[in-house]
C-alpha cells in the first residue's frame, strides 16, 4: 500500500501529516517514509537521525568523444531541448538542459556520444524502530527534480517491496515533479487549509489526481481559520474529507521545533487512525 | 527599472501575502508578476480583470497517427520515459509522461509519429485595484515547462514596466530551489527572502540562499511568525549576520494573515496598525537596498 501525501499549495502541512502518520503507524508495523520533496526535503528533521546509508543520485547525459566525432551535426539536430550544440570544431553539452532521452547518443552514427552519469543529488536512508526513512535531495543549482524523485522511489520499492506500507511526502505544485511523485501510489491524500489560497490550489491538485485517475481524499489542516468554502467544495464534488486537524498555535510551535505533534496532543492519534483506516478501506474496496 | 523577487524555499511562509502587501503599498510604481505559476494565488488578493490573455505553447508532444502504424514497437523501445504503451492492438503515447524529446518520431520507420506544439498553459495581463498592472499565468496540469512559463511572465512584466515607465517589477516567486526558482531569479536586482522560525523554514532558507549566492544576488530577509519560536528566530538572525544579509523585519505570528486572505485583501489593508507599519518600513528598506 502506497499513500502519497500532496497539495497544490506549499506549507499546508504535507510534511506534518507524512511524518506523524508514518511514526504513528510504525508503532505497530513496518512503515517506509520517502521524502520526495527533493528541492526542500524536511521530513528527516522530525526524526533527528543521521543517515545510515547514503549514495549519489545521477542522471544520464551524453559525453562527447572527440576522437570518434565527424562533426556530422546529427546530435544537435535531434535534440529538442537545445542541450547539445556544435561550436566551431567541438560539440558542447549543457547538462542542465538535458532530459536524458538518449536520442543524440543512440542516433550518433559514430558512437561518439556515450551516456555517462552526472551527479544531481543525494539519497539518504536510516531506520528508527519500525520506520524506514528514505530521502532524495537535489543538489543546489540543479534544476530538474524528476531524476532525484524517480531514484528515491526506485530505491525504496526495490529495498522494501510493495507489501510494506509506504508514505510519499510529495513536492508542492501540480507540474512534472508532483506527477512523478504520486503516479504509482494506491491512494493520494491532498492536504489543504480552509482559506481561498488553500481552496484555489486544492482545486488544481484535484484536477491533477483526477487526470491521473487516482483515488484520493482531503485532509483539512488548520481547521477553524478562514471559512467553510473548502468543505462546501468537497461536499459538492463528493470528495471524502478524511480528517480535520484543528488550527492551533501549539501545533505550529511543536512543528517549529521539529516535534511530532501526536505525541504531545494524544487526541490526534484517533485522527491519524481514521485517516489510515479510510486509506486502507478505499484501496481494498476500490472506492474512489 | 529594477526587479525585486520574493522567494522562500519552503512553501507557506507568507510570500504571497507579503508580496501583495508591497504591491498595495507601492501602488502605481510597480508592475506585479506572479511567477508561482504552479499554484498562482496572487490574483485572489489584487482583483485582476484578466484584460489580456494568450495561450502558452512550450515544447512538443508526440502523437501516433494510427492509420500508418505497423505496430513494430520501435518507438516504445526508444522512449526513456515509459510514455508509449501497447494495449488492445495499438500503441499509444501518454501525453503526461511524454517529455517531447521527439526521439520516437525520429526512429519510426513509417514516419507515422508527429510532434505537435504542447499547450502548457495561459498567461494574462490584468489591471489590478492598486492602480497598476499584473502579469500572471496558469500552468496546465502536469505540464513540464513551468520554468519557461515563469520566464515568459517575468519578461512580459519587464517589458510592460519599461513601456509604462514603472520603477519596479515585483515578482512573487515559486517555492523550492529547482528550475522555476532559477528561472524567477535570473536578472533580479534584489531578492527578498521570506522565512519562518521553524526547523524546516531555517533548513530551506539556507538551501535557497546558497542558490541566491550562486547567482551573486543582493538579498534581504523577513522573518514571518517571528515569535512562534524565539530560539529558531535567533538561529535565523545569526545566519543573516554571518552571511551579511540585511534583516528587513520581524513579523509576528498573527492570524490576520489568514483573515486578510479570507477577505480577499492584503494585510496592509486588513490591519492598518502594526502589521502595515512593519511592512511599509520593510518596503522602504527594500527600495533603498535595490537602488
Amino acid at each position: 500500500m502506497k499513500i502519497a501525501i500532496a497539495s497544490g499549495k506549499g506549507g499546508t502541512g504535507k510534511t506534518t501529516l507524512s511524518t506523524n502518520l508514518a511514526a504513528f503507524l510504525a508503532e505497530r508495523e513496518e512503515v517506509v517514509l520517502v521524502d520526495l520533496d527533493v528541492e526542500e526535503p524536511n521530513s528527516a528533521i522530525f526524526f533527528n537521525r543521521s543517515p545510515e546509508h547514503d549514495e549519489i543520485i545521477y542522471k544520464q547525459i551524453p559525453r562527447w568523444e572527440e576522437s570518434k566525432c565527424t562533426l556530422c551535426g546529427i546530435c544537435s539536430k535531434v535534440c529538442n531541448f537545445h542541450a547539445i550544440i556544435q561550436l566551431g570544431p567541438s560539440i558542447v553539452v549543457f547538462p542542465e538542459l538535458c532530459h536524458s532521452c538518449y536520442a543524440c547518443s543512440e542516433l550518433c552514427p559514430e558512437g561518439a556520444l556515450p551516456m555517462v552519469p552526472k551527479r544531481t543529488g543525494r539519497l539518504a536512508e536510516f531506520q528508527t524502530g519500525n520506520l524506514h526513512f528514505v530521502e532524495g535531495r537535489l543538489d543546489i543549482g540543479e534544476e530538474q527534480a524528476v531524476p532525484a524523485i524517480a531514484k528515491a522511489k526506485k530505491y525504496a520499492s526495490q529495498k522494501f517491496g510493495g507489501a510494506v506500507t509506504t508514505i510519499y511526502d510529495s513536492p508542492p505544485g501540480t507540474s512534472c515533479p508532483v506527477i512523478e511523485a504520486v503516479k504509482d501510489a494506491d491512494f493520494v491524500i491532498l492536504v489543504t487549509e480552509p482559506t481561498p489560497f488553500g481552496l484555489h490550489d486544492l482545486k488544481l491538485a484535484v484536477e491533477t489526481v483526477r487526470t491521473l485517475g487516482m483515488p484520493f481524499g482531503v485532509v483539512i489542516n488548520r481547521h477553524g481559520i478562514g471559512n467553510d468554502d473548502v468543505e462546501a467544495y468537497c461536499r459538492d464534488e463528493e470528495i471524502p474529507v478524511l480528517a480535520k486537524i484543528p488550527n492551533s498555535r501549539q501545533v505550529a510551535e511543536l512543528y517549529s521545533s521539529g516535534k511530532l505533534i501526536y505525541k504531545e496532543i494524544p487526541e490526534l492519534r484517533n485522527t491519524l487512525q481514521e485517516i489510515a483506516d479510510t486509506c486502507f478501506a478505499a484501496v481494498k474496496g476500490g472506492v474512489r | 527599472m529594477k526587479e525585486i523577487v520574493v522567494i522562500s524555499g519552503k512553501g507557506g511562509t507568507g510570500k504571497t501575502s507579503v508580496t501583495a502587501s508591497f504591491a498595495r503599498l507601492a501602488g502605481e510604481e510597480v508592475v506585479v508578476a506572479d511567477c508561482d505559476v504552479d499554484a498562482a494565488d496572487m490574483h485572489l488578493l489584487l482583483s485582476p480583470d484578466f484584460d489580456f490573455s494568450e495561450e502558452f505553447y512550450s515544447g512538443e508532444v508526440s502523437v501516433i497517427d494510427q492509420s500508418n502504424c505497423i505496430q513494430c514497437g520501435i518507438c516504445a523501445n526508444a522512449c526513456q520515459f515509459a510514455a508509449i504503451s501497447f494495449a488492445r492492438g495499438i500503441y499509444r503515447i501518454d501525453p503526461i509522461s511524454c517529455e517531447g524529446c521527439g526521439y520516437c518520431a525520429r526512429v519510426c520507420p513509417t514516419g507515422t509519429i508527429i510532434n505537435k506544439p504542447r499547450l502548457s498553459g495561459k498567461w494574462y495581463i490584468s489591471n489590478i485595484r492598486t492602480g497598476s498592472l499584473m502579469v500572471h499565468a496558469k500552468l496546465d496540469i502536469g505540464a513540464d515547462n513551468s520554468g519557461k512559463l515563469v520566464a515568459k511572465v517575468k519578461n512580459e512584466a519587464k517589458e510592460l514596466a519599461l513601456e509604462e515607465r514603472k520603477a519596479y517589477v515585483l515578482v512573487d516567486g515559486p517555492p523550492g530551489v529547482g528550475c522555476p526558482v532559477v528561472s524567477s531569479l535570473s536578472g533580479a536586482n534584489f531578492v527578498v527572502l521570506v522565512t519562518e522560525p521553524t526547523l524546516s523554514g531555517v533548513h530551506d532558507l539556507k538551501r535557497v540562499y546558497e542558490l541566491v549566492k550562486k547567482f551573486r544576488l543582493k538579498a534581504g530577509c523577513i522573518i514571518n511568525k517571528a515569535d512562534l519560536n524565539p530560539e529558531q528566530s535567533d538561529a535565523i538572525r545569526k545566519f543573516l549576520e554571518e552571511e551579511n544579509i540585511p534583516h528587513l523585519a520581524d513579523l509576528p505570528y498573527d492570524e490576520d494573515f489568514s483573515r486578510a486572505i479570507t477577505q480577499g485583501t492584503t494585510i496592509v489593508e486588513y490591519n492598518e496598525g502594526h502589521l502595515k507599519r512593519l511592512l511599509a518600513e520593510s518596503w522602504e528598506k527594500i527600495k533603498k537596498l535595490t537602488n
